[in-house]
């Protein structure tokens, strides 16, 4: 523990009012402190350099799953877990199930929370790519309101986020209707199990007579931010995913993704692997 | 001197009694059993969530202690290694632990038991892939896991007898 | 079942030992059973069985005490404050504002009371640097202070001005002396192995096969990071407590270090979780450090590493390149092979020079070949110091070696198990080294097995099938190894190890031995001997902490020894007390329990204790040179045949291993559950030194230092090992036991190497083959 743990100050407030008061009283003085899976990272490494925050955990306006006609909403406060025991969520929303499942170890998905993975903004995050590719909305709430917000553009840049200081996440919604839906999820990490993402993959499709009708990709841990690979998109939507078809999407997906050398992979290997899935993808929806 | 915050009391309950102790707001509630509660069975082997050494049960829930901070513990009912056999009497996971081999050098059994005794409270019967996912979240460096599995996979059939019984 | 044969017995009479009427005189070594007779202790009331782990209660149970959980009275703690720079001069340290130093206890090399060293092979490693830092990370200051939160902010104050020198980061510039940063041509140690006449064989030979092969660093990754508490005055000497496997190596560092004489010098060891080498030598390091900081305070220090510290700062696997050049007939008859190894050793010496002796002996592997020369050494970095290492140096090779054959048969067009089992060494032959074998060698029985029990032919002809088509490429390969076990040559002569027993009134048996219990079962096979020999319940044995106060030193617990030298030595030390007893006319050859605990009491009651302590003796024919490094290098070997199956996801190099079969033949296993479990997770590290632990290097410093980016296999990440022994009892050894600590990480790597081999049709030559590596390796076949 590297940290100078007397320095950090910790407070939990009783209600989300009284949080998101606290958090518009000292404009950037309080941040939020979910399941601390990424910031008690951080400050044991010595590398948290705020020091006053606000334990969010058990706001109960935070939690629960509610469906509608035709969306769900999800809490912030939403963990992995919960993603992954929640059966309308498998059902409707496999990929988000699946890349909770696919988060560090049954420990950390029982404390890491939807709310905290978009608001820690790393590129490597394995839900994201799920909620993008399901056309995700945040409901973002302050002590003077709330609004809503697509998720994609909501990372600005590398962990940028559009959120106000005074602001929370307070639910994540995800339109309904995936029905006919192929859903197709890959994350290739370090290793099986516990693994932060070199690429990862979701894409969703919906096929007309052998044709791609309408379709969405997302990956993970080829650029700056999850990326919605819309360029991609363009080069398949409406057509018959040939060999050829394929290829061309494979280089609109080099031209879309900038993958960078770090301490994990390569810019080559993440390269040729986004494009190897890009290909499953594509097989996996023509089958 | 660097600038401190006061500390705070935290009140929970830790294997089925009653602790109250001081402590920093953000400090590790790994740190608050092995030093303030004195449970040197759980325990450090990495600080950051990885190798789940530190593993404990929270309301139920398998979590890391080493990313808890003890203010967020507060009227939390937590187990530990300490609170896994009843008395003198092992569990059957800890038994069949001793007897399969499960336990080399021991600095990840303590954690190794909670998530399998987790595992076990969710799952009475796991496949073998559901018990590997059960423990992925715990490293071993000494057994290569195949005596854990073994171990785990004994405890079953024991329960199973036992419930048959 | 005690056997006791005339020959022995003969002896005994002729060189007057049974005098059982005479009182010991306290401090007299009674050995009346000579140590290394030809014949062994075959029993079967508890060798060969699973025999619960003596310490495995407190350990299910959480009670098992390691250093961290350890507290002393008016303890506090210290911290390390390490170069951040590979190689420079210190011109300044300076510390920084806001934080009341007068608090503190400061420690610097000045402070050292003895030499600023820590004593092992030499003595060129500081224990704190001085005026150079020769690697970063290196320790430089210590701090200590009540409080473990105000320590970091104190240590980040601590700021040094270092002026750089030229660093040398690779083993190939080391070689090639871009800069001499280590006596006067950077190269630790150097060996040459002869045999026959190679100059004259290539004329002879068919096919010359040549390859280059790279291994890479590896983290021992213990799960328990170093840790020391220490106590020291002036008036009350040194005790250091904590997690180490060589107790009497941390006393003679300390020794050296304090200038003290010995008996003011104490080291215990805590219960420790996992070496692997890894608490061989460093241990010292931290144990000085601690002490250090105790001297000067006058208080108890902990010292605790975390795991990104204990990561960067301390002792990986040498990395390694070899150079093989190989002249076979076209039937596949070894002629001739020519092996250039080289070893990357860190700053400082540690102990490469014996990782260096021990990859070159086995660098030719169990095969016999008329005309061999190895040439090896090993050189400096400008790294943290390289150290022990489960394999320590046979890993590096045999990796090159077993992957070198494969490719050697596929020069030639014969399968490689063809091309082993034409050269697989017999009773008789010569090894490299010129070591004559005395074991039934058994490698084709080995090999037959192996290759039967993983289905080797069956998969690997449905794999050619399958592959054509599959973007699942599947493949198995093997690995056929040998692993000496205890020291090379005359190393177990020189360690001239010892170990003792003694009983109590109540017929209690104490095991006083240096040996360390971290996990691979000394506790319980030492118990097990001894209550073998003694035809007791393991109950009745207790093996007393290794504390070098009480305790004789037994030789560090490496090197596949434990069992095998020291165990041998407490199956002699029971065998002493029951002569003892039977020579006092106290027992007759068959007794009980209860009547062996009546004649422990009325021995004490007439001659004031019954002990025994035991010294190894070196088998008189075993003969090594090491002037011309020849000769019988090992006492004995453990043979082995590793076949891996493992499958390719070419779309994204990832490999997984999906089944693994591992025979071996290890003299006698003792405790089935426990042999298993050595080889269950020597494999697992096995896995990981091929596929997944990487060391990331930036400028000298290991950059992936958390457990986040250094990837070691996870439950999800390792098959189901199967694991199958064979048995030749070794006559050296306790009930039979050869040593096979360190066997499971020679084979493994390059049988995985061959198995991507086979999948893949890529040539596999160096290790860890992450995915990245594979992947341009298929690409650039591709091209």
């Amino acid at each position: 523990m590297r940290a100078f743990v007397p320095g950090y100050h910790m407070e939990t407030p009783p209600t989300l009012a009284a949080a998101l008061q606290r958090m518009a009283s000292e404009p950037s003085g309080w941040k939020p402190f979910a399941g601390g899976t990424d910031l008690m990272v951080l400050l044991e490494a010595g590398k948290l350099p705020h020091r006053k925050f606000l334990s969010i955990w058990k706001i109960p306006d935070l939690r629960g799953i509610a469906a509608s006609s035709t969306h769900v909403a999800l809490g912030a406060l939403t963990t992995y877990s919960e993603v992954r025991r929640d059966e309308l969520l498998g059902r409707e929303f496999p990929l988000l199930a699946r890349a909770a499942a696919e988060t560090g170890s049954i420990a950390t998905q029982n404390r890491g929370t939807l709310g905290g993975n978009i608001a820690n903004a790393s590129p490597a995050a394995d839900t994201p790519p799920a909620l993008l590719v399901y056309d995700a909305e945040l409901e973002l709430v302050s002590a003077n309101g709330t609004r809503v917000v697509p998720f994609h553009g909501f990372w600005k840049g590398y962990k940028q986020l559009s959120l106000h200081e005074d602001e929370l996440i307070r639910t994540i919604r995800l339109p309904r209707g995936t029905h006919g839906w192929t859903h197709f999820y890959r994350k290739v990490g370090t290793r099986r199990a516990q693994a932060i993402s070199k690429v990862c993959f979701a894409g969703t499709a919906r096929m007309e007579g052998g044709k791609i009708a309408d379709l969405r990709i997302s990956l993970g841990s080829v650029a700056p931010v999850v990326l919605r690979a819309t360029e991609t998109e363009r080069a398949l939507r409406g057509a018959r995913p040939t060999p050829m078809v394929i290829r061309a999407a494979q280089e609109a997906l080099a031209r879309e993704i900038v993958p960078i050398n770090d301490i994990r992979s390569t810019a080559h290997y993440r390269l040729r692997v986004a494009q190897n899935l890009l290909a499953e993808f594509c097989e996996t929806i023509s089958a | 001197m660097p600038d401190s915050q006061g500390k705070i009391r935290v009140q929970c309950e830790v294997n089925g009694k009653a602790v109250s102790f001081e402590a920093y707001p953000m400090e590790r509630l790994l740190d608050a059993l092995r030093v303030q509660m004195e449970l040197t069975g759980t325990k450090e082997g990495c600080g950051e969530g990885e190798c789940g050494a530190c593993s404990i049960e929270m309301d139920g829930s398998l979590v890391n202690s080493c990313l808890i901070p003890v203010l967020q513990a507060e009227g939390a009912k937590i187990r530990t290694i300490e609170g896994v056999a009843h008395s003198a009497q092992l569990s059957a996971l800890q038994q069949a632990f001793l007897t399969h081999g499960g336990a080399q050098c021991g600095i990840c059994t303590p954690g190794m038991i909670l998530a399998a005794t987790n595992l076990l409270a969710r799952n009475k019967n796991p496949t073998d892939d559901e018990i590997r996912e059960g423990l992925s979240g715990n490293l071993c460096r000494c057994t290569g896991y195949t005596k854990i599995f073994e171990s785990v996979v004994e405890a079953c059939h024991t329960r199973k007898r036992e419930q048959d019984a | 079942m005690l056997l006791l044969c005339a020959r022995e017995f003969f002896s005994l009479l002729a060189s007057g030992d049974l005098d059982g009427e005479r009182p010991p005189v306290s401090g007299e070594q009674r050995q009346g059973v000579p140590y290394n007779d030809s014949q062994i202790i075959m029993g079967n009331l508890h060798i060969g069985k699973s025999v619960l782990r003596k310490e495995g209660r407190e350990k299910v149970t959480g009670r098992a005490r390691y250093v961290d959980d350890i507290k002393l009275p008016g303890m506090i703690h210290g911290v390390t404050a390490r170069s951040p720079m590979a190689r420079g001069k210190i011109r300044e340290i300076r510390f920084g504002s806001g934080i009341p130093w007068d608090e503190f206890t400061i420690v610097t090399a000045k402070d050292i009371p003895g030499k600023n060293c820590i004593a092992l092979l030499i003595e060129d490693q500081p224990c704190l640097a001085d005026s150079v830092v020769n690697h970063p990370e290196e320790a430089v200051v210590l701090l200590a202070h009540p409080d473990k939160y105000l320590l970091e902010e104190a240590r980040r104050a601590v700021h040094f001005d270092i002026e750089p020198l030229p660093a040398v980061f690779t083993l190939e510039d080391s070689l090639a002396q871009t800069q001499i940063i280590w006596g006067e041509d950077n190269v630790f140690k150097t060996y040459q192995v002869e045999q026959g006449n190679i100059d004259s064989a290539w004329s002879s030979a068919d096919f010359v096969v040549e390859g280059e092969y790279e291994t890479g660093a590896q983290e021992q990754l213990y799960i328990e990071p170093q840790g020391m508490i220490a106590q020291a005055s002036r008036s009350d000497g040194v005790t250091v407590w904590g997690s180490l496997q060589c107790p009497h190596y941390v006393h003679k560092a300390l020794v050296r270090l304090f200038g003290l004489p010995k008996e003011r010098v104490r080291v215990v060891q805590t219960e420790t979780g996992g070496g692997f080498g890894g608490k061989e030598e460093y241990p010292s390091m931290i144990a000085g450090h601690a002490a250090l900081l105790a001297w000067k305070s006058g208080k108890p220090v902990k010292m605790i590493y975390d795991r990104a510290e204990d990561m960067a700062a301390t002792t990986k696997r040498h990395p390694s390149r070899t150079r093989h050049r190989t002249g076979v007939t076209r039937d596949g008859k070894l002629l001739a092979m020519e092996i250039d190894f080289t070893l990357d050793g860190g700053a400082y010496e540690t102990l490469s020079p014996v990782v260096l002796s021990r990859g070159t002996i086995h660098a030719a592997g169990p095969y016999s070949c008329p005309n061999v020369r190895i040439r090896s050494r090993a050189v400096a970095t400008n790294t943290p110091p390289q150290g022990a290492f489960r394999g320590f140096g046979a890993p590096q090779s045999v990796f090159a070696l077993e992957r070198h054959l494969d490719r050697v048969a596929e020069a030639i067009g014969i399968s490689p198990e063809e091309l082993r089992r034409r050269n697989f060494v017999r009773e008789g032959a010569t090894l490299s080294v010129g070591q004559v074998v005395q074991e039934k060698v058994q490698m084709g029985k080995l090999l037959d097995r192996a290759l039967e029990l993983s289905g080797y032919h069956e998969k690997r002809a449905r794999f050619a099938r399958e592959n054509q088509n599959n973007v699942i490429k599947r493949g198995i390969g093997f690995a056929s190894f040998l692993h000496g076990a205890g020291f090379t040559g005359s190393g177990e002569e020189y360690l001239a190890s010892e170990a003792s027993m003694r009983v109590s009134q109540e017929g209690k048996v104490q095991v006083l031995a240096g040996s360390t219990e971290m996990g691979q079962g000394t506790n319980t096979v030492f118990a097990q001997i001894a209550a073998e020999a003694l035809k007791l319940d393991c109950e009745q044995i207790e093996i007393l902490q290794p504390d070098t106060s009480l305790v004789p030193n037994s030789g560090p617990t490496v090197a596949s020894r434990t069992t095998m030298i020291v165990g041998k030595l407490v199956e002699t030390a029971a065998l002493t007390i029951q002569k003892s007893l039977s020579d006092a006319g106290l027992i007759r050859s068959e007794y009980t329990q209860a009547e062996f605990q009546n004649a422990c009491r009325q021995y004490i009651e007439r001659f004031g204790e019954l002990k025994a302590l035991v010294k190894y003796q070196h088998p008189k024919d075993l003969h090594w040179d090491d002037q011309h490094y020849r000769g019988d290098a090992y006492g004995a070997y453990a043979w082995a045949v590793y076949v891996v199956e493992v499958s390719v996801d070419m779309r994204t190099a990832e490999v997984r291993v999906e089944d693994f079969v591992a025979v071996q033949e290890v003299g006698k296993v003792i405790n089935p559950v426990l042999a298993a479990g050595q080889i269950e997770g020597g494999v697992a590290q096995g896995i990981g030194y091929a596929l997944y632990e990487n060391v990331v290097w930036q400028d000298g410093r290991m950059a992936n230092g958390q457990m986040t980016n250094y990837i070691m296999p996870t439950t999800m990440d390792v098959p189901k090992i199967r694991v199958y022994f064979e048995e030749l009892p070794y006559a050296r050894g306790p009930a039979g036991a050869k040593g096979i600590g360190e066997l499971p990480l020679d084979g493994t790597a390059p049988a995985i190497a061959n198995a991507i081999a086979s999948a893949t049709g890529i040539d596999v030559k160096a290790i860890p083959l992450t995915p990245e590596k594979l992947m341009e390796l298929l690409e650039k076949r591709h091209a």
